[in-house]
């Protein structure tokens, strides 16, 4: 392997990191609230959900495409990726913060109201730390997802690891297939790692 | 708060700030009046009125849907009154900061409600911690509360719930009730889930805590023989009315039939020794 593409390969995956560390992010700021102010209203839940339901459900290269000549969002570039990818993360991030706190034991938000815990209180020491296992669950989901659909990104000008996948395709290169497709499932692997052992650390009591 | 007088009976508190009355008889600690409660069309209490002195257990008895959860959970604003009123501590629950009211009373609950990711040491100091009171104090009150509630601090202060036993767990829920030393502790139901041995434990424990610290509870269960043993009185509910108050000698004679109903079984299942050992 010569010295040029490895740091083509180097600076494509510090470029890929980037997209989905953005991303999730964009992602958490929004779904994590989102979940929070969703727990405690039923209504708007079954609309907010059946909305992050169908994004994920749009295949993500024609996602990619349609967002593409929208104005402000869309156009060529990382920008329009980033709006693509946020699209597909908020799903698993928003479902498993609300399930983690409607899970949370009735006796136990019964008792916390009853023993004069504000609602403030109530949120920060009982139920996001109970909702916690849940949400990082929902986390793992979205990262190692993005880290793959972030290769997509590269067929509107978003760069990351999808453009050796591409240029492979193109060129009929397996090898430099391989050279996006390989860091890439490297990467989506240590996040899977990481991302579950913090999950099991979080839920040990 | 100490204008309050308590004659004639039932009379308004709205003037009470404004009365000078010499008072004879302490001011009941809870003073509930005319109270009914709806929900969504239910009416699930009707017109109850109860007076709690201070150091009393009124044990509320009744079958399930009789209401008496409701009136429990109505007392600390959990469910609100739909009217009638609340009087605590001599000030009425609509004037109570809901807050800080139900940090006054104490509240165990079936299964405990400890939170899973605390330590027994962490929740048992809930309430102090809300109240700030400086670290050594909360960790000295819990010392203080384990031994009292028959739970060696050095071994169960680092545990989390999920480690202790039902009848552990909710000696550490009683200890929760107690830390912050509150006038009035709230009880539903605290016992029904744990099996007969275990139960006439922590049955024992209350009347020991209420000999030593003599602080006034409410008490929610379905067991006549539970209410006969801890109460100083019981209110018998029916259909969200109070069917009968009495002290435990005297509920033994009374006629309604619905006293009847629950006395009936308490004969037939055998009398137990541990009737009015309070």
């Amino acid at each position: 392997m010569n010295s040029e593409l490895a740091s083509e390969i180097l600076s494509l995956s510090l470029e890929h990191l980037a997209l989905v560390a953005i991303t999730i992010g964009i992602a958490i700021a929004i779904a994590l609230p989102a979940g929070v102010l969703l727990a405690r209203r039923p209504g708007p839940r079954r609309w907010a959900v059946g909305f992050a339901n169908i994004a994920q459900t749009i295949p993500s290269l024609a996602l990619f495409g349609f967002l593409v000549p929208l104005p402000l969002i869309g156009g060529i570039g990382k920008r329009t990726a980033i709006v693509a990818l946020c699209l597909y993360a908020l799903l698993p991030i928003l479902r498993n913060t609300l399930l983690g706190i409607t899970g949370v034991d009735a006796s136990v938000r019964e008792s916390a109201v009853a023993m004069g815990m504000t609602a403030r209180q109530i949120l920060w020491q009982v139920e996001l730390p109970l909702a916690a296992p849940s949400i990082v669950a929902g986390l793992r989901l979205a990262t190692v997802a993005t880290i793959g659909t972030a290769t997509i990104a590269a067929a509107i000008g978003g760069g990351g690891l999808g453009v050796f996948i591409f240029r492979g395709i193109s060129m009929v290169d397996t090898p430099t297939v391989l050279a996006g497709a390989l860091p890439a499932a490297a990467m989506a692997l240590v996040a899977d790692g990481g991302l579950e052992w913090i999950e099991r650390k979080i839920s040990s009591f | 708060m100490t204008s309050t007088d308590r004659e004639p009976a039932g009379r308004s508190h709205r003037d009470a700030s404004t009365s000078y009355h010499i008072k004879t008889v302490p001011a009941p600690l809870l003073e509930i009046r005319d109270l009914s409660c709806t929900l969504s069309g239910r009416p699930i209490l009707r017109n109850i009125n109860l007076e709690v002195q201070e150091g009393e257990t009124i044990v509320l008895l009744g079958r399930s849907g009789s209401g008496k959860t409701t009136l429990l959970k109505s007392v600390n604003g959990l469910i609100p009154p739909s009217s009638g009123t609340i009087h605590f501590e001599g000030r009425a629950a609509t004037q109570w900061d809901p807050i800080q009211l139900r940090r006054r009373m104490g509240y165990v609950i079936q299964d405990a409600g400890l939170f899973p990711h605390w330590t027994v040491d962490a929740n048992i100091g809930l309430v102090p911690r809300l109240q700030e009171w400086p670290p050594d104090r909360v960790a000295a009150r819990t010392t203080e509360l384990l031994q009292a509630v028959g739970l060696d601090p050095a071994e169960f202060r680092a545990r989390f719930p999920r480690s202790l036993s039902g009848g552990q767990r909710q000696r550490v829920g009683i200890a929760r009730a107690l830390a912050a030393d509150p006038p009035l502790l709230l009880f539903d139901e605290p016992f029904a889930a744990l099996d007969p041995i275990t139960r006439l434990d922590l049955q024992r424990l209350f009347l020991e805590l209420r000999r030593s610290v003599r602080k006034t509870a409410l008490f929610v269960t379905h067991d006549i023989r539970e209410a006969i043993m801890l109460a100083s009185r019981i209110a018998l509910l029916k259909d969200g009315a109070l069917d009968t108050v009495a002290e435990p000698s005297e509920f033994r004679a009374a006629e309604t039939p619905e006293a009847r109903a629950f006395l009936a079984g308490l004969e037939q299942n055998g009398e137990s020794g541990e009737q009015d050992t309070a």
